[in-house]
């Protein structure tokens, strides 16, 4: 036994859970109802409930932002556990990391953090160990009550079963027997069911939320009220970071309604007894903004200057060397230079950023319910805004109305919080307008990157450098590497710009532009070599068998080498992003208006053991949609370091008229741990179309989104 | 801002809302009402994801006045579509696992089932056309496309 955490739980009820977090003791309570009520709960272990007639609570200790973490984890956990899945319930878990994280990324570290694709990959070992405890801890309480050993026993859908005295009980029938162990085992894989006789990983289940978001009832922050909740807006400046002065504060505690004025270093803030109250304050603000880092900056000029960077002799920070990209170089038969390009792309999750805070009247404690992606801080930093310890503040985690990197940053949840210690102890409710949303981002950054390729005389790629200037770090660099590619001297750096401008995680972060980049550049290889793209790729896969596989079960599926309708054209591209996925589109231009069609998309993924297979085809068939809308559509533009969209009307997403016939996945079999699937498809888009426009009209697309304006100058150039 | 009180026909109940003249029927649904499934995504009927039927049309509550929605007509919202979340495209809806956030999807349901209502057997070009406007950032287009032909195939077999 190590470290004990407290718990509090929702019954006022102290639990002291141990340092594996799976075995309560209620030790002491104020209440003595409550602890009766949390007796008849009949918890577990600290991920599980059941109760007598058999009903089956599991926590899912991920955000549900669409890619079904509320049905996965706990369909993981109740396949270790033996649960009968029609009596499962799905519960968000508190956020308390030491007990519900997964392994962060310091060894012995926790982190309960939805990003990165990480949710299964990090706690498909988490929840088949805690899975086992739980039916353990059933095991033991039967075998305590049948005074049977325990090795006699085994378990089916919800039930122990002693097959020598032909005995079985349910699970709920347990729950008057159930019996602590002095000790769990800390079950190692060993001690886990074998992969083939699982009864639901794998297997078509349907997600547990998809009925409440069908009926309207499945609740997300910005539609809870709470008694006494007032409203919040903020006006914030379309240049980052300029400090307001508000000119007409009198005027604006004068309307009807509003109750207060909150001043923040980058905005103004509302708070009124009405939403529409809030929002006519806001529009009301006379507000004289000071100058900020990103005055002057125009981010459609900039690409000049991040050239004359990428020539500069001095070279950035290195994010990957392997042998000597110089002496490839020097020793090359041919080599090839390109630049890409990619303009700043917003979220657009589709329910705009907003929470609910509730601080106490001495301060000394917080209540949140929030739309949120977590985080290394799982109480959202409101502990640190109101000084007071992490324990102090409840975090009611909701469903998120997206994600894409956007929900895991707190800066909203601050704001409200802000809002509402200044109007404590009245909950506040802040909503981000959509306006709110666009200007005051986050975005994608815009780069441009610098490929160079060297090939010997036979053609074969010798070297291949990937040099990044933007501004970000990891958000320009990730994906910038070619791990399954054969290529004995490669070379990838950073060189950094800095404008001002909000940056932050967009799903598949530097994937996006770097795989672009990536994949284009063998294309253009490929196509002044006269050699099949997927001959080429094969080539150079040749000690990535797993990605090999991906490969040649696309270019069959999509029937690559097939004749075309006149007009159309395919072209394929590889992700790696935890899963191993590669590709393939068909592709139509309207060469009067510019406009780019996507047909038809097929997929071949790797990602490991699955848990819901057509789950993983839905997230491959919104990341390509999301994929094409944003390599054909999005923009955000900087003028003077102003943003200047505003809204849906002028940035642009695709529609259902632009979406393309079929998008076609093939999950390859696999008994490897299980990777993430939610950001492998986005990056694939903008290289296949680039490379199926290529073969198509023999013309280069480097620069991302490819607006008709820009398809039409490339097609006259 | 002189409140005014405004008799409002949802889901076939009266309810009657104290607002200032003016006030966007969607606040008034969501934050006055608690009818909720109606969401807020852009406020310039640009997203769809607030569409609820007015008089059996397709409309954007968010730039609809509460003054103008007072006169008697019929506003139907996702919640009172039908008894017990089974309306045919629901049923569609959940058999093709539609939605992903689920954040836009009220606004694609109430799209689609007026859809039916006025074109019973819609082309697959009628039905793209007609769901142009309610957008879906998570990409379920093409089950949601594949859950309104399900439904159109349920709605003919059982009329």
């Amino acid at each position: 036994m190590g470290r004990r955490q407290f718990l509090k739980s929702s019954g006022g009820v102290a639990l002291f859970i141990t340092a594996s977090g799976l075995l309560p003791n209620i030790l002491s309570c104020t209440d003595s109802k409550g602890v009766e009520r949390q007796l008849t709960k009949h918890d577990v272990t600290a991920w599980v409930r059941i109760t007598e007639d058999g009903q089956i609570t599991i926590y899912n200790p991920a955000a549900e932002m669409g890619q079904g973490s509320m049905t996965s984890l706990p369909l993981v956990f109740a396949e270790e556990m033996d649960a009968d899945w029609s009596k499962v319930h799905v519960e968000f878990s508190p956020q308390e990391a030491d007990i519900y994280g997964s392994p962060g990324w310091q060894p012995g570290t926790k982190l309960m953090f939805t990003v990165g694709s990480r949710t299964t990959n990090s706690y498909y070992s988490v929840m088949r160990k805690a899975g086992a405890q739980a039916r353990y801890v059933l095991l033991h309480s039967a075998a305590a009550h049948w005074q049977v050993p325990i090795t006699e026993l085994s378990t089916g859908p919800s039930e122990v079963i002693h097959e020598k005295s032909d005995k079985k009980i349910g699970y709920g029938a347990l729950v008057a027997y159930l019996a602590m162990p002095e000790t769990l085992p800390d079950f190692s894989e060993s001690g886990l069911k074998d992969p083939k006789d699982f009864r639901l990983i794998g297997s078509q289940i349907p997600r547990t939320e998809i009925p409440e978001k069908v009926d309207g009832s499945a609740l997300f922050a910005i539609d809870l009220r709470l008694p006494d909740m007032v409203y919040g807006v903020l006006e914030r400046g379309a240049l980052h970071g300029a400090t307001p002065t508000l000119t007409n504060e009198e005027d604006i505690l004068a309307m009807e309604g509003v109750l207060k004025v909150v001043p923040f270093d980058y905005a103004i803030g509302v708070v009124a007894n009405t939403l529409e109250a809030a929002l006519s304050a806001k529009k009301a603000l006379a507000i004289q903004w000071g100058d900020a880092q990103a005055k002057g900056f125009n981010s459609q000029e900039i690409y000049p200057t991040y050239a004359k960077m990428a020539s500069a002799p001095e070279k950035g920070k290195t994010v990957n060397e392997l042998g000597d990209v110089d002496r490839a170089w020097r020793t090359a038969a041919k080599t090839y230079e390109a630049d890409f390009k990619n303009d700043y792309v917003y979220h657009a999750q589709m329910e705009p950023l907003n929470a609910i805070v509730q601080v106490a009247q001495d301060g000394q404690s917080a209540e949140v319910w929030v739309g949120s992606q977590q985080g290394p801080d799982t109480k959202l930093g409101i502990p640190g805004l109101l000084g007071i310890p992490h324990e102090a503040v409840k975090v009611n985690l909701q469903y998120l109305g997206g994600g894409f990197g956007r929900r895991s940053m707190n800066d909203f949840v601050v704001e409200c919080g802000s809002l509402a210690q200044a109007m404590a102890p009245q909950p506040v409710k802040l909503v981000w307008t959509r306006e709110d949303d666009v200007t005051y981002g986050c975005f994608r950054p815009l780069t441009l990157q610098r490929l160079k390729v060297s090939t010997d005389a036979q053609g074969t790629l010798t070297g291949f450098s990937h040099c990044v200037v933007g501004d970000g770090g990891n958000l320009v660099a990730s994906g910038a590497g070619n791990d399954h590619y054969a290529i004995p001297n490669q070379w990838v750096e950073w060189r950094e710009a800095s404008h001002g401008v909000r940056l932050k995680h967009w799903r598949s972060v530097g994937h996006g532009p770097n795989k672009f980049a990536i994949e284009a550049m063998l294309d253009e290889v490929a196509h002044n070599q006269g050699v099949d793209p997927i001959a080429l790729r094969r080539k150079l896969m040749v000690n990535a068998t797993r990605a090999l596989a991906t490969l040649e079960k696309v270019a069959e599926i999509s029937d690559w080498n097939a004749p075309l309708p006149e007009g159309r054209a395919k072209g394929v591209a590889f992700v790696e992003h935890g899963s191993l996925g590669t590709g393939v589109c068909e592709i139509s231009v309207d060469r009067t208006s510019g406009t780019i069609k996507v047909h038809r998309f097929w997929i071949a993924l790797d990602a490991g053991v699955v848990i819901q297979p057509d789950n993983v085809k839905a997230q491959m068939e919104g990341g390509v949609i999301m994929g094409i809308s944003s390599v054909l559509k999005e923009q955000i533009t900087v003028v003077n370091g102003q943003v200047q969209q505003r809204n849906y009307n002028d940035y642009q997403l695709l529609r259902m008229q632009e979406v393309p016939d079929s998008i076609e996945t093939v999950i390859l079999s696999s008994a490897e741990h299980p990777e993430g699937v939610g950001e492998t498809a986005t990056p694939m888009v903008a290289g296949a179309i680039a490379n199926a426009f290529l073969r198509l009209t023999g013309k280069r697309l480097r620069h991302l989104p490819f607006t008709p304006e820009r398809v039409l100058a490339v097609l006259n150039s | 801002m002189i409140m005014a009180t405004y008799s409002l026909n949802i889901n076939g109940t009266s309810h009657e809302v104290d607002v200032a003249p003016g006030t966007s029927l969607l606040w008034v649904l969501r934050e006055h009402l608690g009818l909720t499934g109606t969401k807020y995504g852009c406020g310039i009927a640009q997203c769809g994801t607030c569409t609820i039927h007015v008089d059996g049309n397709p409309v954007r509550a968010c730039i609809l006045q509460v003054d103008t929605m007072a006169k008697g007509q019929q506003i139907k919202t996702i919640e009172g579509l039908s008894e017990k979340g089974d309306h045919p495209v629901q049923q569609a809806w959940i058999t093709a696992q539609a939605p992903q956030c689920g954040y836009c999807q009220s606004g694609q349901i109430m799209q689609a089932a007026a859809l039916l209502e006025t074109n019973p057997n819609p082309s697959r070009e009628e039905i793209k056309s007609y769901m142009n406007g309610v957008l879906c950032r998570c990409g379920t287009y093409l089950r949601i496309l594949k859950a309104i032909e399900m439904a159109k195939e349920q709605t003919s077999k059982t009329s």
